[in-house]
């Protein structure tokens, strides 16, 4: 355990992050950057910054075109069979959620566990079963995604990356298209975990989020960086935030342009 | 995306090249067509060795997951087939079968329709068929399914969980084709050839089922055996492979179904038809 805390979760030194639809876009350069153990990170920045492509390359899910990329302390030059025990040890959760929408809900949840340990179906419904408890699911386990509405598929999405129990998990823009109690019961979950969750043996699990709106995320413990101009600038925590004079990170506080027509 | 499969789908990342105008010369416009015919051979190529190294790496591998799905794939590229191979077998026995019987008994070689029989069906018309029609039934869907979950991130959220894309993906529809189409073929075959003598026999052809099913059995030797079912899971193989790959190759936009499903059929076919050729190079041989 005291290894794990010296350890950074995550580090990287002068990483270039390349776009992951496109290797030839630079999206990120030259981030220096260390997460350490039960931290709570919220990663900002404006649409189209680059915040999925450093979070995807924080997961491990792509490489860094530059730089030094380290996971749990060992340098991570290409991903194989041998290297997924460690990277698995960071949950990701997407946008959206990016669930199968062939499977339900439950299948979603059960698949991860039943690859990686070649469960049975029945074999693995007890800790899906507790999971969908958890997260308020239990009504929705025959549901298949398509007939589900945004917030639930996505937080059936968070089920399905704490299934693996995590010891870093990563959300990008959690809190993206939800609404005011919804983002609440996420905001209160997330704390949960960080501060150490039975479901986890109640050790804190490290967390990095992405937001566009800073606003929901303001909070004395959890630390900020900016995103933009192809920099990542750590700001600090939520003092910092308020007393920068950036101008992108005061846009980010001052929350979505309400348009009329 | 894994790098070795990203490596499969760079030769299919040329849409820019592929929208471009026509260039004015024909030399030009063949050197552009023949480049982008070796860049997809080069990436089906790779995709195929990649699909093929998972099948064997990964063998036992989370089969109490993999055999449910591939049982799936089996069902819907074989079991769900059978009324209308039943259908295009009786079809089929009327239009060659049906009609080589009587012709050949107008001209008295009745004795030459054992051979005749084992040519058409058995060799070629038989196994060709299944292929076609289960790369229109099942092929096309797969092309679509995968280009859909391409772009709803499906892809990336299996490798995020540790999931291999590939042998969750592609490995049970790419055995679920080769094991339908075979099976498909001895039934579309054997459905063919009964309804062949059903149709000589209301054509009053003087032949009797033994005499008609002896001589069938008697052109067929055990290497007829063997190279069907070598030919129709190669067919298989290869219908998998080229639709999974189309597919898998760039997320699908509405727009782009009707395109991408057109390319990956007439691949399929264009596959299809060199496999055949290789194994008529392989009856001549042997």
């Amino acid at each position: 355990m005291s290894e794990n805390l010296t350890i950074p979760a995550i580090e990287m030194r002068g990483v270039t992050v390349a776009a992951m639809r496109d290797a030839s876009l630079t999206v990120v350069a030259d981030v220096n950057w260390s997460v350490a153990a039960g931290e709570f990170w919220v990663v900002a920045g404006p649409e189209r910054s680059g915040k999925s492509d450093l979070l995807m390359l924080a997961a491990g899910l792509m490489l860094p075109t530059a730089g030094c990329y380290r996971l749990f302390g060992s340098e991570t030059k290409h991903f194989g069979e041998a290297e997924l025990a460690e990277r698995l040890r960071v949950g990701f959760v997407f946008q959206g959620g990016h669930l199968f929408n062939q499977l339900t809900i439950a299948e979603n949840v059960a698949l991860p566990l039943r690859y990686r340990k070649n469960l049975a179906a029945e074999d693995g419904a007890q800790p899906v079963a507790a999971m969908l408890e958890l997260l308020e699911l239990t009504p929705l386990a025959d549901v298949t995604p398509a007939n589900l509405a945004a917030h639930w598929r996505q937080r059936a999405a968070l089920a399905r990356a704490l299934i693996l129990q995590p010891e870093v998990l990563l959300l990008d823009n959690p809190l993206t298209g939800l609404g005011a109690r919804h983002q609440q019961w996420w905001l209160q979950f997330l704390d949960r975990l960080a501060h150490g969750h039975e479901w986890f043996g109640g050790g804190p699990v490290t967390l990095v989020v992405t937001a566009d709106d800073l606003r929901p995320w303001k909070n004395e413990r959890r630390k900020f960086a900016l995103l933009r101009d192809k920099k990542f600038l750590p700001v600090g925590g939520w003092p910092e935030v308020e007393s920068h004079c950036d101008p992108a990170l005061k846009e980010l506080l001052a929350g979505p342009l309400e348009t009329t027509i | 995306m894994r790098r070795n499969l990203a490596k499969a789908f760079e030769g299919s990342n040329t849409q820019i090249f592929r929208r471009a105008p026509l260039p004015r010369s024909y030399t030009d416009i063949l050197g552009r067509k023949l480049f982008l015919f070796l860049l997809t051979v080069q990436g089906l190529g790779a995709f195929a060795l990649i699909t093929l190294g998972v099948i064997l790496k990964k063998n036992g591998v989370a089969k109490n997951v993999i055999r449910p799905r591939l049982r799936q794939e089996i069902a819907r590229a074989g079991v769900a087939l059978l009324p209308m191979f039943f259908l295009v077998a009786l079809g089929l026995g009327f239009l060659v079968v049906g009609q080589t019987v009587s012709a050949l008994a107008k001209v008295g070689a009745i004795s030459y329709l054992g051979s005749t029989m084992v040519i058409v069906v058995v060799r070629e018309l038989g196994p060709l068929l299944a292929a076609f029609l289960v790369l229109a039934r099942v092929g096309t869907a797969h092309v679509i399914e995968l280009g859909m979950a391409r772009a709803q991130g499906e892809v990336e959220a299996l490798e995020a969980l540790g999931i291999d894309p590939v042998h969750y993906l592609i490995v049970p529809r790419v055995i679920g084709l080769a094991l339908g189409i075979f099976s498909l073929t001895v039934y579309l075959i054997l459905g063919a050839l009964a309804s062949g003598w059903l149709f000589a026999f209301l054509q009053d052809v003087a032949l009797t089922p033994g005499d008609y099913f002896k001589q069938i059995v008697e052109s067929l030797s055990w290497l007829d055996f063997a190279l069907l079912a070598l030919k129709t899971m190669a067919f298989g193989f290869f219908i998998a492979v080229v639709t999974c790959y189309h597919g898998l190759a760039q997320p699908l936009r509405l727009e782009d179904v009707s395109r991408v499903a057109v390319r990956a059929v007439t691949q399929g076919v264009m596959a299809c038809v060199l496999i055949d050729a290789l194994f008529i190079v392989l009856y001549l041989v042997t």
